[in-house]
């Protein structure tokens, strides 16, 4: 469970984030929507701890991320906007040095490592140096990064970027899988139809502020409309949707 | 294992990997310096001993009003070439590199026994000029000091009676300070084998690693930023010293290389000596990887950071040009100055010179509270959010 109550950042004179307030629950996939700017990446940086909010309260599983930054990190695993991996490593070896640093011993790190790169296919990847990869194989091996130390709570900054249809659609069962598992999904993304096709719970934000919050047939209910699009544009206006794709 | 630790081996495994660094860090970085040292020092001596015992030119103008001085000239070296008109011209023009002239009384002063008039014409700014002359005045002096002793010997005097003092030189220099003031310049190069060493992973693990864009989900896991640097700075360190060892290993051989028997020096590279100076570089080696990575980290790009370091380098050259070229007498508080201390110290140990603990002491404990207080500095910076975003 990821609760944000009430969530300001600025840099400099420039407000990035107000008054942002959500929850993701267990076994839920939560959708963080917006257009480019919306402060979407700043909120989610700002829960996995690297930055300070100015003002408000973070908690996962009741942790208070400003108190125990450490143990919050621990029960988070983050695929960040900046997906940097390193190109002079095999797929593996990235994978193991965050399992490293996450205080796993080897035996479990293998264990880890092997399930992980069956679930998302990266058999003929595995012992590759990273230099050269596509898009889509640098995005699991990112991802595998990200949940090697089985943490509850996963939190996705824009998944989808640059995947090409196929890698998109296994990005999708892959996240319904971590839902079976009971896990909290959180992830953003300026794309109208993944939040459609995938969300329990969609949060909109738009100029730093949540404007929507709701299943996707709440949000059809409370605009009035069939078709979840034209209950963006009512709800948050006709100038954001332009952002959204 | 320790997240330090897991830190460390990623950083020296995927520096192992990357050919550009292994060049740059353990092949140029050490070598560069101590090959070029050598072969500017061979050049500088083989032009030295060529001089010594090659004939010197010398343009004559009014030979004929001299003869036995020119053949005594001729038999201590010089080669008489022929005259030219309007010498003081030739020589400005540099188409005369020295030239002798005597003077168009010469003969009847001689003959006379009056002190005969000789000129020696050239140009002392220019390179060639200064040993030269040094040659040509030291001939026509034990020339002249022979007749003299001569023209007493035939007025019945002891010539000695003539010589108010016995002048001898004894340079106290041992062979291996002599050596030492040729290879002062060696404490420098260490240090900047250092500095290479340690250079490219400094910036690689920082200012690369953001550019990268793997800074942020590096800093997402579970460890304190702290022991994250401590573990890229220990990576830095090894390669900075790995450097260093190669440096040092390749001076100690290009020191026998080199004909030091000709300039009767030596350098002191036995192994203790060579044990002794890489445990005193050992903090130095610290203080220098964490200012890079300081440095590194403030930089908002590769290119800026590489740019900074590179002025970093700059900076203990100052000292070490400024005591090669005007060697001091150390004081004590000398030995209190990072870097500067370490210098003295290994010219001392390279000369042969017995070194005592205290000063070597002073220095390593002195660098290791710089070394600390850079390392403070540069966990803050790491603990800034501008570290990792960018924006």
């Amino acid at each position: 469970m990821i609760e944000v109550e009430q969530l300001h950042k600025s840099f400099g004179s420039k407000v990035a984030v107000q008054e942002v307030s959500f929850s993701a629950r267990d076994g839920e996939i939560t959708g963080l929507l917006g257009p480019n700017g919306a402060g979407k990446t700043t909120t989610l940086r700002m829960l996995y701890t690297l930055l300070k909010p100015d003002r408000g309260r973070i908690s996962v599983d009741g942790l208070d991320a400003a108190l125990q930054p450490l143990e919050v990190r621990r029960r988070l695993g983050v695929l960040p906007d900046a997906r940097g991996l390193y190109k002079r490593l095999t797929a593996r070896e990235n994978i193991a040095y965050f399992a490293q640093l996450h205080g796993m011993d080897e035996s479990l790190i293998r264990q880890r490592t092997d399930a992980l790169i069956a679930t998302l296919a990266m058999h003929d990847i595995a012992e590759r140096r990273v230099e050269g990869f596509s898009q889509g194989e640098r995005v699991k091996t990112a991802i595998a990064r990200a949940l090697v130390h089985d943490p509850r709570h996963i939190v996705l900054d824009e998944p989808s970027n640059g995947l090409d249809v196929i890698a998109n659609r296994n990005l999708r069962d892959f996240l319904r899988q971590l839902k079976a598992d009971g896990r909290c999904v959180l992830f953003s993304t300026h794309i109208m139809q993944e939040v459609a096709a995938l969300c329990d719970r969609i949060v909109i934000i738009a100029g730093g502020r949540v404007v929507a919050d709701g299943s996707p047939e709440a949000l059809r209910e409370q605009a009035g409309e069939r078709s979840l699009e034209e209950a963006f544009v009512k709800i948050i206006g006709a100038a954001a949707v332009e952002g959204l794709a | 294992m320790s997240p330090t630790l897991a830190v460390f081996l990623k950083e020296c495994r995927e520096s192992l990997r990357d050919k550009r660094v292994l060049l740059n860090a353990l092949v140029l970085g050490p070598l560069f310096a101590p090959v070029l040292f050598v072969g500017l020092l061979r050049f500088t001596i083989a032009r030295q001993i060529e001089q010594a015992d090659k004939p010197l030119p010398v343009v004559v103008i009014g030979a004929e009003r001299a003869p036995e001085l020119v053949t005594a000239l001729e038999q201590q070296g010089m080669e008489s070439l022929p005259p030219v008109s309007d010498v003081e011209t030739a020589v400005r023009e540099q188409r005369v590199a020295l030239a002798l002239r005597i003077a168009d009384d010469f003969a009847d002063d001689w003959r006379a026994g009056r002190p005969a008039q000789v000129d020696i014409i050239y140009d002392s700014s220019q390179r060639a000029g200064g040993g030269q002359v040094q040659r040509l005045r030291a001939m026509l002096q034990s020339y002249s000091w022979r007749t003299g002793a001569m023209r007493l010997i035939a007025r019945g005097l002891v010539p000695s009676s003539g010589t108010g003092l016995l002048i001898a030189s004894r340079d106290q220099a041992t062979p291996q300070a002599r050596g030492a003031l040729l290879f002062g310049m060696l404490p420098y190069f260490l240090i900047l084998s250092s500095f290479i060493g340690g250079m490219w992973l400094a910036i690689d693990s920082t200012a690369g690693e953001r550019e990268r864009m793997s800074l942020e989900p590096l800093l997402i896991n579970p460890v304190p930023r702290a022991q994250i640097l401590l573990g890229k700075l220990y990576a830095a360190a090894a390669f900075s010293f790995t450097s260093l060892t190669i440096g040092l290993a390749a001076f100690a051989l290009a020191a026998r290389l080199l004909p030091s028997r000709q300039f009767e020096m030596s350098l002191n590279v036995e192994p203790r000596v060579i044990a002794s100076i890489v445990l005193l570089m050992l903090p130095v080696v610290f203080l220098i990887v964490i200012s890079q990575m300081l440095v590194a980290a403030y930089a908002r790009s590769y290119r800026e950071a590489q740019t900074y370091v590179g002025l970093l380098q700059l900076l203990p050259l100052i000292p070490s040009v400024a005591l090669s070229v005007s060697p001091v007498t150390p004081q004590l508080w000398m030995y209190a100055l990072p870097l500067i201390g370490q210098q003295l110290t290994m010219l001392r140990l390279l000369r042969g010179e017995v070194v005592t603990a205290l000063p070597p002491t002073l220095s390593s404990l002195v660098t290791i509270v710089a070394a600390i207080a850079v390392f403070l500095l540069a966990r803050r910076t790491y603990e800034s959010e501008r570290l990792a975003v960018n924006a």
